[in-house]
């Protein structure tokens, strides 16, 4: 069995909930892994890769910090390991008015297209009268970014701009 | 020729600020084959910095010449005591590094360089550089003054219209 166990809490943004959260964790012994943390509509997200002992003693031990900041939170065991980044070949970024299905009209060609997605995230700018939909996309895929464009502009309506460009990544 | 070892961050060693060369010799040149063949035997580096395998030294090594998807190059490159004197425009590129495994992030670099350097044999050389290895030159220089990728790192997600707005207007104005 995996060692790691995914954390994830939601609760109305705050000062101070990373540093309350993280400090119970430490006290615990827990050990992070991976995490991803943000802002979403005026809520603050967090997931993070944990690995510790007994998972029904931190929950309890998080249950003050999740009552002080009133933290929705859920704790799942999972098959994970660290050291196993796959590097993203391929950048989508998508805008345009903000429109229901745009998420899922353009996954659903890069799906087609082959693309595993490594990194999403959508935003929605503009005002509430004239709001603007960002999609950034990166992914693994084998087409190329040329036949990744053709297949986008073959689905998507005329008003939707986006642009899709390789990621060469440089060692040295 | 040997396959010498590749320090990892964090390592001392990888954050002085490195020593000029002064004797262009037959232990300079040996030394210059080992770090090559170090840089081969790797996961696909373009670049490697001497202070990279323990060498605190003024020298690189730069080659772009074999990537898959070709880029404007000066082939393969050891670049000795170098120094860049220009910088011209900006660009955000994901860079990963020899000394920082299983990690990539993004780096501002510049566009366009003038540099330089010294070759093997001592004699002093300029080079107009851009794109790819300009990027290449500017991440192996960071190491002669002991610093790493992950110094200048911007973020992943908020770099990418800044970034499009930049390129929009270098097309108009070209
Ligand atoms: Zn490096």
């Amino acid at each position: 069995m995996s060692e790691w166990t995914m954390l994830t809490l939601v609760g109305r943004d705050q000062e101070g909930i990373v540093a309350a959260v993280t400090a119970v964790l430490h006290k615990e012994g827990c050990q992070l892994g991976e995490t991803s943390m943000m802002r979403l509509g005026g809520n603050f997200s967090m997931m993070l890769m944990l690995s510790c002992g007994a998972e029904v003693a931190v929950l309890e031990a998080l249950s003050e910090v999740a009552e002080q900041f009133e933290l929705r939170l859920h704790l799942d065991q999972i098959e994970a390991q660290l050291h196993d980044h796959r590097q993203a070949n391929v950048r989508v970024t998508v805008h345009g008015a903000d429109r229901i299905g745009l998420v899922a009209e353009v996954t659903a060609v890069l799906a087609a297209g082959g693309l595993s997605v490594l990194d999403l995230c959508s935003d929605v700018a503009g005002s509430a009268d004239k709001p603007l939909y960002l999609l950034q996309i990166e992914g693994v895929c084998e087409l190329s970014a040329e036949a990744l464009q053709l297949a986008l502009r073959a689905a998507l309506d005329e008003d939707v701009q986006f642009s899709v460009d390789e990621i060469e990544t440089l060692l040295g | 020729m040997a396959v010498l070892e590749i320090l990892k961050h964090p390592d001392v060693r990888l954050q002085q600020v490195a020593e000029p060369v002064e004797r262009f010799d037959a232990a300079l040149h040996r030394f210059i084959d080992d770090l090559e063949q170090t840089r081969l035997a790797g996961p696909g580096a373009v670049g490697i910095a001497a202070p990279q395998v323990g060498e605190v030294i003024q020298l690189v090594i730069v080659d772009i010449s074999t990537m898959k998807k070709p880029h404007p190059n000066h082939g393969h490159l050891v670049l000795i005591n170098p120094e860049i004197i220009k910088w011209k425009g900006h660009e955000v590129g994901r860079e990963g590094c020899l000394s920082v495994p299983d990690f990539t992030g993004n780096v501002i670099r510049a566009q366009q360089i003038v540099l330089q350097a010294q070759n093997p044999q001592g004699e002093v050389q300029r080079f107009e550089m851009q794109g790819f290895e300009a990027r290449a030159v500017q991440h192996e220089l960071d190491h002669l003054e002991g610093m790493l990728f992950l110094d200048r790192l911007v973020s992943r997600r908020s770099d990418l219209f800044a970034r499009k707005v930049f390129q929009k207007k270098a097309k108009n104005r070209g």
